[in-house]
């Protein structure tokens, strides 16, 4: 049964979190340090092993060319879209990309590509898991912001199977969000979320009814984010300090990123306070030091945030409604934290936001409800059904340039569209069919999915074969083709040139990689783990026989004992995991009356004023609860 | 969840959208029974009930529900429901629009549409002035005056798209009543004729409804420029 836990994983921008159906209730699983919260920031150490999270976020200040941070930015693209990211992030990118190749990050001496980035981030959110279960987690629910694209889907899948993960559905960000809303709410209406996170901002509505979560209208901006704001606050700063010291600190990864952490600080503290001040040590023993009032903030970032308004709007329209009759507005994502940003959303919809839920949490919990769901549900989740749509029209090239639209956007996925082809000369093999996604009317301003070759179409006359293509929209938001040649019945092979993407057989190289390791891994820590079990429990046992009570076993109960313990002794410092379980286990049943002795006496001395720790064994030896235990270190 | 789903022998492909939900093809249709249908099927067809099951059964559940949204989509939406129903009588629609614009293109002419006699004057007079708006807003200037006779412009061609649905659903009725008369056997010598003409006149009222569709997305587009 454990093994088939499905997790649900909120792979953020800024920050990433993964969590699960406890009962009936969607909580988040902590890391190593407690925190919910798994910084989406990547490093190599040293030994040139992959830092995940806090840690890596140390090295980014540190080294920051061992370093990178909102990568989901790159997921799907390529080189020559995100030359803007390039002028604001520090990517260092490796240089030999070609236009339409996959990009590929320098990290240290190495390079990886955004999809393995973001795998070593899931790799970590699975190792939280799995320490918590204290079993494998093998399958996993992944939110995509409501607007990325097929190429930024198929990445973010990708990076699951790399993770070893098998990827049982994208969700979107804000629909997740809703689903975390309507378990307790549980009533019809039509809801509206505004998702505005680190990179990405999406809005959404949402009509509900006995337990359908229908999503009406979606749109949005793939890069529009928190980072924006901060990039903007980093931007003032170095031309403050440029003309006030005269110091043009642009290249000096290490200060650009001490300044980086300064303004978010800032950023952060302004959403409480009426001003914030802004302290960095420069090199040459210079500083930086000004305040920031929240007026000004506001002034600064109302271009910004003025960009979420034209999505929203589009989305009404196309939902056919007008803003009174949305019933709620539900805010997702810590920019949602900006007074200034409420005020912007509670003017739109002419009502006051809902902000019971945690905005940086409510995705990861609506990502578990999925989960839940997917895994045959639950009383929580009973009848809870979530149909979503697919947010950008989805087109092929037609003579001219032109986009065909054959699937229109908000339509509810999965959707279908056919399409019917011929030869335009006599005994042609192959035809080319151009996979387009986007609004605008001309191919050159849409977004290039893939390129099909419809190969071994039997040789007839110009105009005779009748090639039919389907193009599927599967739940995930990915598009699939099929085609068959209707005259001679044949399937017709396609070759698929992914723009942008991995190919199978890539992604299949890296799964190899980093799922014998994570395998590794993961019994490697099972033996560290059932080692130290072993070493608390043998404590235990040492204090047991100095105790009084020692005295009142049978002879043939110490000899039994002291045999377990020889066995588990033995095993103990071997690497076979289970064989150690097995002897604690036995050694547990062994020492079973002895604990029990122990207790009792130990509740007639704690009548005297005693301290019942020190008795405490029966329970030491079994498994520690989950939470104490990811709370160790 | 894992019993086997027994494939239905007809090919969902072959099913048309009418018959996919036991509808006859007729074209008023109840539209809250239809969304009441729609959700019922959504939670029996849908992927996400399917999650754990075989590749075969989750290959079905993809096929099937994509089939129900498409259907749905289509069938709930007055216009394209038309459109389908004389598809599937063999009008191609889709085909004609799509011949005239190749053709645009090879002969390297804008597509032309054939302009609604009535409405030969109107829309003549109302792209002079769109061209005029247009050149003023390029030079960065502005007049009131000609926005609102525009925007006046705008509204009546709005009344006449209702005008125009309004005229389709007329014809609904029509239609209707020769499929009943068909269900019930007892079809009369002149019902093809009838039927002939009734395709006719619903392709008519479309071409014109879509002419004026396109023409408020025009005005709209250089309204909102």
């Amino acid at each position: 049964m454990a093994g088939d836990r499905i997790v649900g994983i909120d792979l953020g921008t800024t920050n990433s979190l993964i969590a699960f159906m406890q009962g009936e209730t969607p909580i988040v699983i902590p890391g190593e340090d407690g925190s919910n919260l798994v910084p989406s920031v990547a490093a190599l150490d040293r030994e040139n092993q992959p830092v995940i999270g806090n840690a890596a976020r140390k090295t980014l200040i540190s080294t920051p060319g061992r370093a990178v941070y909102s990568v989901k930015r790159l997921m799907g693209r390529g080189v020559e879209d995100i030359q803007e990211e390039l002028s604001l992030f520090p990517f260092r990118l490796a240089e030999d990309i070609q236009p339409g190749e996959v990009l590929r990050i320098k990290l240290g001496d190495q390079t990886f590509t955004p999809p393995e980035i973001s795998a070593l981030i899931l790799r970590q959110l699975k190792r939280n898991a799995e320490r918590y279960f204290g079993s494998p987690v093998t399958k996993a629910v992944i939110t995509v912001p409501a607007y990325f694209n097929d190429a930024q889907r198929q990445a973010t899948k990708d990076a699951g199977r790399i993770a070893g993960l098998e990827v049982l559905r994208l969700v979107n960000e804000p629909t997740a969000a809703s689903l975390a809303y309507g378990l307790d709410k549980k009533q019809n209406g039509i809801v509206a979320v505004y998702d505005f996170g680190g990179g990405t901002f999406d809005i959404s509505i949402l009509k509900l009814h006995d337990g359908i979560f229908e999503v009406v209208a979606t749109n949005g901006d793939t890069h529009l984010g928190g980072d924006d704001i901060d990039n903007l606050l980093i931007s003032i700063a170095l031309t403050d300090i440029e003309g006030d010291l005269g110091l043009d600190l642009h290249r000096k990864a290490e200060v650009v990123q001490a300044i980086r952490k300064a303004v978010i600080e800032a950023k952060i503290a302004l959403s409480s306070q009426p001003s914030a001040k802004l302290d960095i040590e420069l090199p040459s023993d210079r500083r930086y030091l000004r305040e920031i009032t929240r007026e000004q903030f506001e002034q600064l970032i109302q271009p910004i945030i003025d960009r979420t308004v034209g999505p929203c709007r589009q989305a009404l329209k196309d939902a056919g409604l007008k803003p009174e009759q949305i019933n709620e507005v539900v805010l997702v994502g810590g920019s949602t934290r900006i007074p200034k940003v409420r005020a912007l959303v509670k003017e739109l919809f002419q009502r006051e936001p809902h902000i019971d839920l945690n905005p940086d949490e409510v995705v990861a919990l609506g990502a578990a409800v999925q989960a839940n769901i997917l895994g045959g549900g639950s009383e929580a989740t009973e009848n809870m059904l979530l149909l979503d749509v697919t947010p950008l029209s989805l087109g092929i090239e037609v003579a001219g340039g032109v986009t065909d639209k054959i699937i229109l956007r908000n339509s509810t996925i999965p959707a279908s569209a056919t399409q019917h082809y011929t030869t335009q000369v006599d005994g042609q093999a192959n035809v080319a069919i151009h996979v387009l996604q986007g609004e605008r009317e001309l191919a050159k301003d849409c977004r290039s999915l893939a390129r099909f070759d419809l190969k071994g179409i039997p040789p007839m006359a110009a105009g005779m074969a009748r090639i039919e293509v389907k193009f599927l929209i599967d739940a995930n938001g990915i598009l699939s083709v099929s085609a068959r040649e209707q005259r001679s019945n044949k399937e017709a092979e396609i070759q698929v040139q992914p723009s942008y993407g991995l190919t199978d057989e890539q992604v299949e190289g890296m799964i190899l990689d980093s799922f014998d390791s994570a395998e590794e891994d993961f019994r490697q820590r099972q033996v560290i783990e059932a080692r130290n079990e072993a070493g608390t429990i043998l404590t235990a046992l040492e204090r047991g026989k100095k105790n009084p009570v020692w005295s009142h076993l049978t002879t043939q109960e110490k000899k039994n004992i002291s045999k377990l313990e020889k066995v588990l002794n033995s095993v103990k410092s071997e690497d076979d995991y289970q064989a150690i379980r097995k002897a604690i286990d036995a050694l547990n049943q062994g020492t079973m009356r002895l604990a029990e002795l122990m207790m009792d006496s130990a509740v007639s001395t704690a009548l005297k004023g005693k301290n019942m720790d020190e008795a405490d064994m029966g329970e030491g030896p079994s498994a520690p609860h989950p939470v104490a235990k990811a709370e160790f270190e | 969840m894992s019993s086997a789903i027994q494939i239905p022998a007809q090919s969902a492909a072959l099913q048309d959208y009418f018959s996919f939900f036991g509808l006859p093809r007729k074209l008023n249709i109840d539209v809250a029974g239809l969304d009441k249908d729609f959700y019922a099927m959504s939670r029996k067809l849908h992927p996400d009930l399917y999650a754990n099951a075989s590749r075969q059964e989750q290959v079905w559940s993809l096929e099937q529900s994509s089939r129900l949204n498409d259907a749905y989509r289509t069938l709930k939406d007055p216009v394209k429901r038309t459109q389908y129903l004389l598809q599937l009588e063999g009008v191609e629609l889709e085909e004609q629009s799509k011949a005239a614009t190749e053709q645009a293109r090879s002969s390297g002419q804008v597509k032309k549409q054939i302009v609604p006699p009535d409405l030969l004057e109107e829309v003549f007079e109302l792209n002079m002035q769109l061209e005029e708006l247009r050149g003023l807003k390029k030079m960065g200037e502005d007049d009131p005056a000609l926005i609102e006779e525009i925007g006046r412009q705008k509204l009546e061609l709005e009344e006449k798209h209702d005008v125009l649905l309004d005229e389709l659903r007329t014809c609904w009725k029509s239609w209707d009543t020769l499929i009943e008369r068909e269900q019930s056997g007892e079809v009369i010598s002149q019902d093809s004729d009838q039927r002939a003409s009734m395709r006719g006149k619903m392709i008519d009222v479309l071409n014109r409804r879509n002419y004026i569709r396109n023409l408020v997305r025009d005005v709209n587009e250089v309204l909102e420029s």
